[in-house]
């Protein structure tokens, strides 16, 4: 709740309560960024300091260049990659929900089908891929199929648990009410499993871009491919550490940003009533 | 004007009604009663007396063992109402949309429901408070909303299931003077589950007192004290008598119960 007033003379207890929260807020960003300039400062002396060539651990300027006389050829290779990424977690969003609609509809059905997925989710994408790479052909499908299979649980598991999650008593409401069985999950199941949904989402998000990478270091040698991970790969081959760096940067920034938006989209669905959204009030 | 202390045509009977649960309890054992049309009557007894089952039984929610219900008036589903122990809304839901909920789920659009709700709002003394959600309100409010939602169908019958329990006691006082000006304004017929024995007597004109071990009915009273009641008649020797009686009752029922008895 938002105090649209402060009284006009606070006492020393709560004015330094205020001054306290503002020091924390800012020290929430200031302090990260302040150890990473630290971290890069450092890594910069010990290139310096061990006279490290620039093929085994390039300074930092030197990747920034990199990433700026490569970006044609990195940032076609970003979107390659996000194309893989955000179409597996499409795929994982449909797939899981849907899914976890269909097992909600039944016991019996979750019970058959759930140690499955299970299955699925617990073996390595990487001893699953040689069998994906025989059977099939083309090479965005292949990235997509195992992306898929890396994000697609923990959107299947939360909103499970999240459709199952329903309120005793708001069930019995809606059974009185005679709602049927679209009405119950169209106003009841789905929004209630919202939550645990987006708390799977964010998790998947990460899965999605991993799996993408992961695949394509898998699928690498065969050609044809040309996401980040091909070119870290290649960049490796040729002793281009400046150019791997650069990748590897593009990689986790991606990374940082899709958590970012996930959380964002979180917040903004959830914040009017769920607790895992509000602010800390008193 | 309609009796309200009176009886008014029988509604519903049970008959020899008993309930046991698959894990053997025994929470209902031969309860015979006569619910009738216009009544406020309350089912007043300790916890694990089967007050709230025998709610459930009412709303259909649950099937008896032994005896059965027979409805002497078709009362379809539009026709009871249910507010529950905890307010039990839509936390995702503006109050609007909570109160619209059982009339959406007939199938009537917003627009249509639109008038009822708003009024039902008023009745509550919630105007104003369409847009809120369930978090921004306090305890008492939400409480409001829920008897709007179970109101906006326009139910012969309103099971009530220990609605207060959570509440202080000012904010309760106040509940249950509104829920008796909706109850003497829109002639529903009321039963009301509860523990406690001053609320039971400020409402209802029928109280039904059951003991728990296996859960029966153990007695009745009449609180023939003329409606409407308000904060005079709490503080009236008439109530007060009134009150030591259902205690009496309620002590007694404890009592029984406390010798051995199956479960």
């Amino acid at each position: 709740m938002v105090i649209e007033t402060l009284p006009a003379r606070l006492d020393p207890e709560e004015a330094k309560r205020v001054r306290q929260e503002r020091l924390e807020r800012i020290g929430s960003w200031l302090l990260p960024l302040l150890i990473m300039l630290f971290a890069i400062w450092l890594w910069d002396r010990i290139c310096v300091w061990n006279e490290i060539p620039r093929y085994i651990l390039p300074r930092p300027h030197v990747v920034a260049q990199t990433l700026y006389t490569d970006a044609a050829l990195l940032f076609g290779s970003l979107l390659v990659t996000l194309k893989i990424t955000f179409l597996s977690l499409l795929l994982a969003v449909i797939g899981g929900v849907g899914l976890a609609v269909l097992f909600t509809q039944s016991k019996w059905v979750e019970m058959s089908f759930f140690p499955f997925a299970i299955v699925l989710q617990v073996t390595p994408i990487v001893a699953i891929f040689p069998l994906i790479n025989i059977y099939v052909d083309n090479q965005t499908a292949k990235l997509l199929l195992c992306s898929w299979i890396v994000a697609f649980f923990p959107i299947l598991s939360n909103t499970t648990l999240g459709l199952n999650s329903v309120d005793r008593n708001l069930r019995d409401l809606f059974r009185l009410n005679g709602a049927t069985r679209w009405q119950k999950l169209r106003h009841l199941r789905l929004p209630a499993a919202m939550p645990y949904f987006l708390g799977g989402l964010k998790i998947a998000g990460g899965l999605s871009l991993i799996g993408a990478v992961v695949a394509e270091f898998v699928a690498g040698s065969s050609g044809q491919s040309s996401g980040l991970a091909s070119r870290i790969i290649e960049a490796g081959y040729r002793l281009n550490a400046p150019r791997l760096f650069a990748a590897l940067i593009l990689i986790s920034l991606t990374g940082i940003l899709i958590f970012l938006v996930l959380s964002l989209v979180s917040h903004l669905l959830l914040r009017r009533w769920h607790e895992s959204a509000l602010k800390q009030e008193r | 004007m309609r009796n309200l202390n009176g009886s008014g045509s029988p509604l519903l009977d049970l008959r020899n009604v008993g309930k046991t649960f698959s894990n053997g309890v025994s929470a209902l054992r031969d309860v015979n009663l006569t619910i009738r049309e216009g009544d406020f009557l309350s089912l007043l007894g300790p916890s694990g007396c089967g007050k709230s089952t025998a709610l459930r039984l009412i709303a259909g929610l649950t099937t008896p063992t032994t005896g059965a219900l027979d409805w002497h008036k078709a009362l379809g589903g539009d026709c009871t109402g249910f507010v529950f122990q905890e307010p039990t809304l839509l936390p995702w839901a503006s109050v609007f949309d909570n109160v619209w909920l059982p009339l959406r789920l007939r199938g009537v659009s917003r627009e249509k429901a639109a008038p009822a709700v708003s009024e039902l709002l008023e009745r509550v003394h919630l105007t104003g408070f369409e847009n809120a959600v369930p978090r921004e309100l306090s305890g008492g409010m939400k409480m409001r909303v829920s008897i709007a939602r179970a109101l906006v169908t326009k139910p012969r019958l309103l099971l009530m299931d220990e609605p207060f329990a959570a509440l202080d006691e000012i904010t309760r006082f106040k509940l249950n003077d509104d829920l008796l000006e909706l109850w003497q304004d829109q002639r529903f017929t009321v039963v009301f589950v509860t523990h406690s024995v001053f609320e039971s007597v400020f409402l209802s004109n029928r109280i039904v007192i059951m003991a728990a071990r296996p859960g029966r009915v153990s007695g009745e009273m009449t609180v023939d004290a003329a409606y409407p009641r308000d904060e005079k008649f709490r503080i009236s020797p008439e109530y007060a008598a009134f009150c030591l009686r259902a205690s009496e009752a309620l002590n007694a029922a404890m009592n029984s119960a406390s010798e051995p008895h199956g479960h």
